[in-house]
């Protein structure tokens, strides 16, 4: 019975999608619009009950399969206001889905299911099962318009690259199996520790990196990134880069940091060589892009860079950087898409010259637009900000014991201000040049505002007092145990 | 009102009514950012007269924790060394709101952002916190990129727009990476600077640490201050700026860099400073030399301007460079000269460019008859800006010039060569170009500045140059022993100067340099 108790959140998740598809049976065409603020409700609710839920001590259950820990709860609330503010995008975005409105709110849950399950994992087949419930649910999430071609395109594509992670995954798990005889992340350092050199347990744990790296859209594992960003609807791209991204970012903390210690303590140029590798990919690719997706896209790609710093400084400074830089990035690109889904709807384009004259004809858009993206760009003194003084704090701290940090250090400066400039392209086109004549009179709905106004709340919040999320990001980092 | 805090929230306290406001209000979008940042001089000019010169410590302290966990904290004060930066300060963004009768396009916005600039500029001026300085600093960097983007004129407003926004960004970024390795290095879990300096004085970094930082903050900060040859944003930048903008920037908020060298820099990383002080003296040069002799060859008076601000910069670099009393003291008396001056020319050029259409000088001329009283102000600018007596950069480029003469001797004599002649060439060369010779028939129905409200800015420019240029003692009494305090090995008269670099000056060199000073401050 404990044992349920401790999942009794992802449970509550659950239970809400299934209840949303069974309401849709009985409900009249014309009501079920409704049932996205009732889902929205729900997620609302569990997310402030998820505050009454304690942190300390940490709890384990099913045989030390699951834990309730700082981390996981952190990772639990950011995926449960991620998933909120996605079913405000998706109830804005409505028009462009012909139908299966419902469907889209409950596959919401169920990917949210996944996230909360791998924020929790302390063994490698809950990490898998949590991975492809949320793989698996996205596939269905990336080609939901089933007749727009390029969402098609975008979900075969991610299906295909899906999969042959999803196979390292299963194949490096299978060698770290046969190497220890276990998958608990406990045994799995015990045996590290006793035999440093098993290259069989190094290539398993590799191959799970590469699995990880899929979900995270790190280089050398993120070609389709640009491709699924653009073709899936705004909401499941920016669940796609909050959520999903968050869901690899945790369990890659649990198995570096708790799994394989070890391995990480010798990973040696690996893991900067990696971030810097993302962060340029990232930025160089962002440069040239017109459509507001695949410019998010490469964005995705360029965080995912920022935030490796974080892991390659192999410090507490470095885990509590990335999870609160994944706070101010969770409001910062979700009021973008939202901008977006108001801007645009449900039409084919999200070309960003089409932004032009924005700020004269709504400026409340404008302004959101104009926010998110200085976050995102980190000028101060917005969330971004402190989360990327935090990853520059971090890696020159860590470059008293590892040099090669300090180059990461300048390598990030060049990456952020490459990034202010595709990100001040956004802002130029949204006030910059003349009405253009096509643009639809954006109308705003209550919902729509306030989810505006929490993100944009967020996102200056964050900034000017990021004491209790700071807090909560080194409470979450203690479990690790540096 | 002698409360700093006030001082720095009057403009952002406007900034957001203005933002409520109804979007049609526009008069009163006016009014309230005239009224605060007039707030704000009377303040600062009450903080200028009331201030203790040669205290110890800061006066007009104010507290207030932000972050525990990194030690940050909201941290103001000031002492001799800041407060006729902040006094130039408030006086240049009440200036610049009154030249902004020019914009009338989307006013709201427009007052917003630089009501964000004036209130961070006088902020980072204020701020004894480094993290606090940081942001205040970009707190107003970042308004001015969509000033010139959104305001901006000219052919280059895009690329000027982009080209300033990722030059500085990179700069900021450079001195924030130094900030933060002081920070990490030193190890004290603080950013407040006066428990940093208490803290470092005791436990100095080991010299390398403290020469890779100090490379940090002077390539950080200079690229801010445009530090030759990181140069090349500045001119084209303030070309296209919309007048207000330029003001504030080429005159205020330029001088954070400049201001971080002497008050972070200097103090905390003496070993490093002198490590570098050879390099940025033949920098210096850069500014001085080359950028003159770029701005001889403008046809663009904003261009011109541009250049010779650029050149300007070039004495306070060497007076930090100089590293004594004396030439610091030098460049913060340049700082606040420099700060009216390039306000006062911005101001007169936007003014023409507004009622002309132009302002290059070949299609220009003979303006004096139309216009004697602008041309009168611009005259009496250009005068200021060859550096001759009475006016403010007088008694700085001189002090500067005396302090390096112990260390930098060839540089000073280039320097001193620039400043005489390349300055004048250009500057009486834009003199005649614009209001010598006979008036072109289109420019004869040409509007002088009429009405107190259209001279005041201009007036309260020039009187602050003239002011302190006729009683330099106002600027070089309170920021003198603040400097003693800060410039490393820096020794009042008596004491021997540790100075390396050849050729090492005696104590005599030291106190030469003290008395020509009290010489040029009578």
């Amino acid at each position: 019975m404990s044992d349920l108790a401790a999942i009794g959140l992802e449970l509550a998740v659950v239970l809400t999608g299934l209840g949303v598809l069974l309401a849709d049976l009985w409900l009249a065409p014309a009501q079920r619009p409704r049932l996205a603020l009732a889902t929205a409700a729900a997620l609302g609710l569990i997310l402030l009950a998820s505050f009454w839920v304690p942190a300390e001590p940490a709890r384990t259950a099913f045989g030390g399969l699951f834990v309730l820990d700082g981390l996981a709860l952190f990772f639990k609330r950011f995926f449960l206001l991620a998933a909120l503010l996605v079913t405000v995008v998706a109830r804005e975005f409505a028009e462009g889905f012909e139908a299966g409105h419902v469907e889209y709110h409950a596959l919401t849950c169920f990917a949210l299911a996944g996230m909360m399950f791998a924020a929790s994992a302390q063994h490698f087949a809950l990490l898998f099962v949590a991975l492809e419930l949320v793989t698996v649910t996205f596939y269905v999430l990336v080609s939901f318009q089933r007749r727009r071609v390029p969402a098609l395109e975008a979900g075969a594509k991610y299906l295909i690259l899906g999969a042959l992670a999803s196979a390292f995954l299963v194949y490096g798990l299978a060698l770290v199996y046969a190497a220890t005889g276990t998958l608990d992340f406990a045994g799995v350092a015990r045996s590290l520790a006793a035999s440093a050199g098993n290259w069989l347990l190094v290539t398993g744990l590799l191959l799970v990196g590469v699995g990880l790296g899929f979900k995270i859209a790190a280089v050398p594992f993120q070609i389709w990134v640009p491709d699924v960003y653009q073709g899936a609807s705004f909401p499941t791209t920016a669940f796609l880069a909050v959520g999903s991204k968050a869901a690899g970012l945790v369990l890659l903390l649990r198995v570096l940091f708790e799994a394989a210690p070890e391995l990480t303590a010798r990973s040696g140029l690996l893991l900067p060589v990696l971030a810097g590798l993302t962060m340029f990919y990232g930025v160089l690719g962002a440069i040239p892009q017109r459509s507001l997706r695949r410019l998010m896209g490469y964005s995705s790609i360029a965080n995912a860079g920022f935030l490796l710093v974080g892991f390659a400084a192999r410090n507490a400074a470095g885990v509590e950087a990335v999870l609160f830089y994944l706070a101010g990035y969770l409001f910062a690109v979700l009021l973008v898409f939202l901008v977006a889904t108001l801007v645009w709807g449900g039409a084919e384009g999200d070309e960003i010259a089409a932004l032009s004259g924005l700020g004269q004809r709504s400026p409340a858009l404008a302004a959101g637009l104009t926010l998110g993206a200085a976050s995102l760009a980190g000028v101060p003194p917005l969330a971004g900000f402190w989360g990327k003084f935090l990853l520059l704090k971090a890696a020159i701290q860590a470059g008293a014991d590892n040099p090669a940090l300090y180059t990461l250090a300048a390598v990030t400066i060049v990456a952020a201000v490459v990034a202010i400039y595709y990100y001040f392209g956004l802002v130029r086109a949204a006030y910059w040049g003349e009405a253009s004549g096509e643009a639809r009179a954006a109308g705003v709905t209550p919902l729509a505002r306030a989810g505006l106004a929490v993100c944009a709340v967020g996102v200056v919040g964050l900034g000017l007092w990021p004491g209790p999320v700071l807090s909560w990001a080194r409470q979450a980092a203690a479990g690790l145990g540096f | 009102m002698q409360n700093l805090t006030f001082i720095v929230l009057c403009p952002l306290v406007a900034a957001g009514l203005i933002a409520l406001l109804p979007r049609t209000f526009n008069v009163l979008f006016r009014l309230l950012a005239l009224a605060a940042t007039f707030l704000s001089l009377v303040g600062a000019v009450r903080v200028f007269l009331a201030l203790h010169p040669g205290a110890a410590g800061l006066q007009f302290e104010q507290q207030v924790p932000w972050l525990d966990a990194l030690g940050i904290r909201y941290h103001v004060g000031v002492d001799g060394l800041n407060v006729g930066l902040l006094l130039m300060g408030a006086l240049v963004a009440f200036a610049a709101v009154c030249v902004s009768r020019e914009i009338t396009e989307r006013q709201q916005l427009y007052y917003v952002l630089l009501l964000l600039m004036a209130g961070g500029i006088l902020g980072a001026f204020v701020a004894f916190d480094l993290f606090l300085f940081y942001v205040f600093h970009e707190l107003a960097l970042v308004p001015t990129f969509l000033l010139i983007g959104l305001w901006g004129r000219g052919e280059q407003r895009n690329f000027a727009t982009f080209q300033i926004t990722l030059y500085l960004s990179l700069g900021a970024l450079i001195a924030l990476a130094g900030l933060i390795a002081l920070y990490v290095q030193a190890g004290a879990g603080t950013f407040n600077l006066p428990e940093l300096t208490r803290h470092l004085a005791a436990q100095p970094l080991p010299a390398r640490a403290q020469t890779v930082i100090f490379g940090l903050l002077l390539f950080g900060f200079g690229i801010l201050v445009s530090l030759w040859p990181f140069h090349t944003w500045a001119p084209i930048g303030y070309a296209a700026a919309p007048t207000a903008a330029a003001m504030l920037h080429a005159g205020v908020l330029k001088k954070f860099g400049l201001y971080g060298l002497i008050r972070v820099a200097l103090p905390l990383l003496p070993e490093g400073a002198q490590s570098w002080m050879q390099l940025l003296a033949w920098l210096c040069l850069g500014n001085i030399l080359y950028c003159g002799l770029v701005a001889m060859r403008q046809r663009d008076l904003n261009l011109l301007i541009g250049n010779s601000s650029v050149a300007h910069m070039g004495f306070a670099f060497l007076g930090i460079a100089s590293l004594s009393v004396v030439g610091v003291t030098g460049a913060v008396v340049v700082m606040i000269a420099h700060g009216l001056l390039a306000a006062l020319s911005f101001a007169v050029s936007g003014y023409l460019r507004q009622h002309l259409g132009t302002v290059n000088l070949d299609q220009l001329g003979g303006l004096l008859r139309a216009m004697p009283f602008l041309g009168g102000v611009m005259v009496m600018a250009m005068f200021a800006g060859c550096g001759l007596p009475g006016f403010a950069n007088f008694p700085g480029e001189a002090l500067t010039l005396f302090g390096a003469w112990g260390v930098h001797r060839t540089v000073v004599i280039l320097a001193a060569w620039g400043a005489l002649v390349i300055a004048a060439v250009y500057m009486l060369r834009a003199v005649r170009a614009l209001w010598h010779g006979p008036l072109p028939e289109r420019w004869r129905e040409a509007r002088d500045a009429r009405g107190a409200w259209v001279r005041l800015p201009f007036a309260l420019l020039l009187g602050g140059l003239v002011v302190f240029g006729c009683a330099p003692r106002l600027l070089t009494d309170p920021i003198r022993p603040v400097v003693a305090r800060l410039v490393p090995g820096a020794a009042e008269p008596g004491a021997a100067p540790v100075l390396v670099g050849p050729p090492a000056p005696g104590p005599a060199a030291e106190a030469a340099s003290l008395a020509a000073m009290r010489e040029v401050t009578r």
